[in-house]
């Protein structure tokens, strides 16, 4: 009895959506779940479309539910009715995905493409490959961005972000402690070496809550992938921490008066995971070694700028498919733009997201 | 004849029936053909609102997860006593090392991590890492190898956490709805307030919800009573500006007031144009309460104008014009014989908006800033980011008692009959 609720409204749902699904002319529908917006697109016009080509029997189905993907993914497997067959989501989300055994292990070598001068894809992905179950595909950073007309000084680092002085007006951050407190913690004088080690302490987080007191009056804080750059757009705010993709957007497609401060971008990765009790594993496979092979990560970057997680990816990254410039100098891993990265911790995280939220969310109510 | 055999003979039908069977027959032909009809319904919302809602709402209490995956150590912690500071015995880390390594196997481990990681932070990284190490341990002494492996072991508050939860219900994810905690020795403990959000959020929810209710009413009355009384060709335009918002997307309507409101946003510079503020003194009306009111009140409004509409409908304009040609000035007029007409739809209005108000997600989520987010926005935070499913149900389990308990005070004082809805 005890999960039979949710597995009768389920079935009930199931029932309903094969009523619909079942008029598709393909033999194989694969639904693949991602973010929406400019990020599913690029996979649509690198992934999906080509290997649709390539596949006329295969029908390739999206879906962007990945901001809940851990959620749903529970759910449909509790309910014994997994819809899914391959979803993208963070790699935080992958290692937690694999540890609750709602994702399945990858045999990177077996499956995966080897480079073209046939170095084996786990090498080629090397240490991007956190958790067994986890496919990267491209690494992200969140960064800021901010208004150079609306600035009289522009700011050169990030704890310029905690100078109210030189640097007036609104900042936005994301409304969780994640990010905000590594930046304000190495703006305090930690050595970014043990921004960890230090936020693992309650007097650390508390250090960290004391420095952004400092500018709390001034925050415009963001819940959704999408807020900044409208924020900065309108000119709400002067500064906005956002995911990277996301600004080059505001900037190069829709010229807004916005430039980038990469000083201390949180990197993070990106990729695909297989859900466990899918039922098209064969084609999933075979989707999988076409998606992630050199060529097809380089192409992903022409529509979008995030870096391909791929290493014999990079020296094939070209030009914007529309705009025609070239790519590479927009990229997080750019040797530019990298010169101070901080690598999200995804282990401390996972051990310490709900006791630091508690006590930031209380913090944001003082 | 005496009096019980006229009473078993009774009055007979045509086909020889008595009269009272007959009519019991009938009747209940009626009443499965009316269930008949009804079931399709009842069942459609028993298997996919009641159920599942039903099976959410227990996750509040159920507990099963430590006691399935760690079953000698829950056994054998059954005799140790966790106030007396002292770690447990050798059975019980042997218990311990054997339930890890069966628990790695079935790659539960850190399923049971982070259950009690809600409860005790690091117990999420302890059980990950010490699975892979307790699949090491061959033999004893394992109180020593366990703690090797990882020296959160040799901590007793961990195992307090442990045994703590180590039943087939709790009360923890309801201690920590209102901000407490439970202790090893029975009693509870609440938290710092440094760290206790959901009491706070409760009661803003609350307020704000109150608050947009008495707004939504004071603004839709006059309204409602303008649509009642023109002539119906007027009225019929009126009540379309009132149902033209309620059928564009919430979404719409809650970007077009971020537009509106924000600093730099276009009631701002009219304000800045009509020399009511200066540049720098830019009103902040988005991002905070104030935004989150404002934006909900004309998102519920249609909810209060609707059904004051309908009562007003209904009210003949005769009653004033009585009243007043009996010599009364229209304000007690109005006071004391329309007034009292509209109270079933203020009550049906109030109730809804209400309802609707406190379990509002999406328009506090953008606007609310930091003070003008509602319970709802932390319910979906469990759901969907922690994960922590139980803590979600508890929080719902109240918000719906709060919303029961405002129900019966209505009932209470208004009176439950009072409410028209159309």
């Amino acid at each position: 009895m005890k999960r039979f609720a949710l597995t009768a409204a389920a079935a009930a749902m199931a029932a309903a959506a094969g009523g619909f699904a079942g008029n598709a002319s393909a033999d194989t529908e694969l639904v693949i779940v991602s973010w929406g917006g400019a990020y599913s697109a690029s996979q649509q016009n690198a992934y999906h479309d080509p290997y649709m080509k390539n596949n006329p029997e295969v029908s390739i189905v999206n879906d962007d539910s990945s901001s809940e993907a851990v959620a749903k993914l529970r759910a449909m497997n509790e309910a014994g009715n997994v819809t899914w067959d391959l979803v993208d989501v963070v790699a935080a989300d992958a290692i937690r995905l694999c540890d609750e055994g709602l994702a399945k292990p990858i045999d990177h070598d077996a499956v995966l493409a080897p480079a073209p001068d046939g170095t084996p894809a786990s090498e080629d992905f090397g240490d991007l490959i956190v958790s067994e179950c986890f496919i990267p595909q491209i690494v992200y950073s969140t960064t800021w961005g901010y208004r150079h007309d609306m600035l009289d000084k522009e700011p050169t680092s990030v704890c310029d972000v905690f100078d109210l002085q030189n640097f007036p007006g609104k900042r936005s951050m994301e409304k969780n402690p994640i990010n905000n407190m590594e930046w304000a913690l190495i703006c305090d004088g930690v050595d970014p070496a043990n921004v960890y080690d230090v936020l693992g302490t309650r007097e650390g987080v508390e250090r960290a809550l004391a420095k952004l007191d400092t500018i709390k009056d001034s925050v415009v804080w963001w819940t959704k992938g999408a807020q900044p750059p409208q924020l900065l757009a309108d000119g709400e705010v002067v500064m906005a921490s956002a995911y990277n993709g996301r600004l080059f957007a505001a900037i190069e497609e829709q010229k807004q008066p916005i430039k980038m401060l990469w000083d201390w971008q949180v990197f993070d990765l990106d990729g695909w995971i297989v859900p466990t009790g899918g039922d098209n594993e064969a084609e999933v496979m075979e989707y999988l070694k076409f998606a992630t092979d050199t060529q097809r990560l380089a192409d992903q970057a022409k529509y979008i700028s995030y870096g391909p997680a791929r290493k014999s990816s990079a020296p094939l990254v070209g030009d914007h498919a529309e705009l025609g410039i070239p790519m590479g100098p927009h990229m997080p891993t750019d040797p530019e733009n990298s010169k101070t990265t901080l690598l999200y911790n995804y282990e401390f995280w996972a051990d310490n997201r709900d006791d630091i939220d508690e006590r930031f969310q209380a913090w944001l109510l003082e | 004849m005496s009096y019980t055999t006229v009473k078993e003979a009774g009055l007979v039908t045509a086909d020889g029936r008595s009269l009272k069977s007959s009519l019991a027959r009938a009747m209940f032909r009626k009443k499965v053909i009316s269930i008949g009809l009804v079931l399709p319904l009842f069942a459609f919302i028993f298997f996919t609102f009641m159920l599942p809602i039903g099976d959410m709402l227990l996750r509040s209490v159920e507990n099963d997860m430590v006691a399935e995956i760690l079953p000698r150590s829950t056994e054998a912690l059954e005799d140790w006593d966790e106030t007396s500071g002292e770690l447990p015995g050798e059975a019980a880390f042997e218990a311990m090392v054997l339930d890890l390594q069966e628990a790695k196997e079935n790659r539960t481990n850190t399923k049971v991590g982070q259950r009690l990681n809600y409860e005790r932070s690091g117990m999420s990284s302890l059980f990950r890492g010490s699975a892979r190490k307790a699949q090491r341990i061959e033999e004893g002494p394992y109180k020593e190898k366990l703690i090797e492996a990882d020296k959160d072991w040799a901590n007793v508050a961990t195992w307090q956490t442990i045994k703590m939860f180590s039943g087939p219900f709790t009360a923890g994810y309801f201690l920590s709805a209102i901000d407490a905690k439970p202790l090893p020795d029975g009693g509870i403990e609440f938290v710092d307030s440094q760290r206790a959000i959901y009491s706070k959020l409760f009661i803003r929810t609350v307020l704000l919800s109150t608050l947009i209710t008495v707004l939504t009413l004071v603004l839709g009355f006059p309204v409602a009573y303008l649509i009642a009384t023109q002539p119906a060709r007027i009225g019929n335009l009126l009540i379309i500006c009132v149902l033209l918002p309620f059928w564009t997307s919430l979404l719409v309507r809650t970007t077009s007031w971020i537009a509106l409101l924000q600093q730099q946003g276009v009631l701002n510079d009219t304000f800045i144009f009509l020399g009511l503020i200066s540049e720098d003194g830019r009103l902040a009306m988005i991002h905070n309460a104030t935004g989150t009111v404002i934006a909900m009140t004309h998102i519920l409004l249609p909810f209060m104008v609707l059904p004051l509409y309908s009562v007003m409908k209904t009210i003949p304009p005769s009653y004033m014009r009585a009243a007043t040609s009996l010599g009364a000035h229209p304000w007690p007029a109005f006071w004391k014989v329309y007034f009292p007409n509209t109270v079933p739809g203020i009550g049906a209005g109030a109730i809804l908006v209400f309802i609707l108000a406190i379990g509002y997600y999406i328009t506090p989520e953008l606007v609310g800033g930091t003070d003008g987010t509602f319970i709802s926005n932390r319910i979906a935070y469990n759901i969907s980011v922690s994960l922590n499913w139980g803590l979600a149900a508890a929080l719902g389990v109240i918000l719906l008692g709060i919303v029961l308990a405002f129900y019966i005070l209505y009932d209470k004082i208004v009176g439950i009959d009072n409410m028209k809805l159309g």
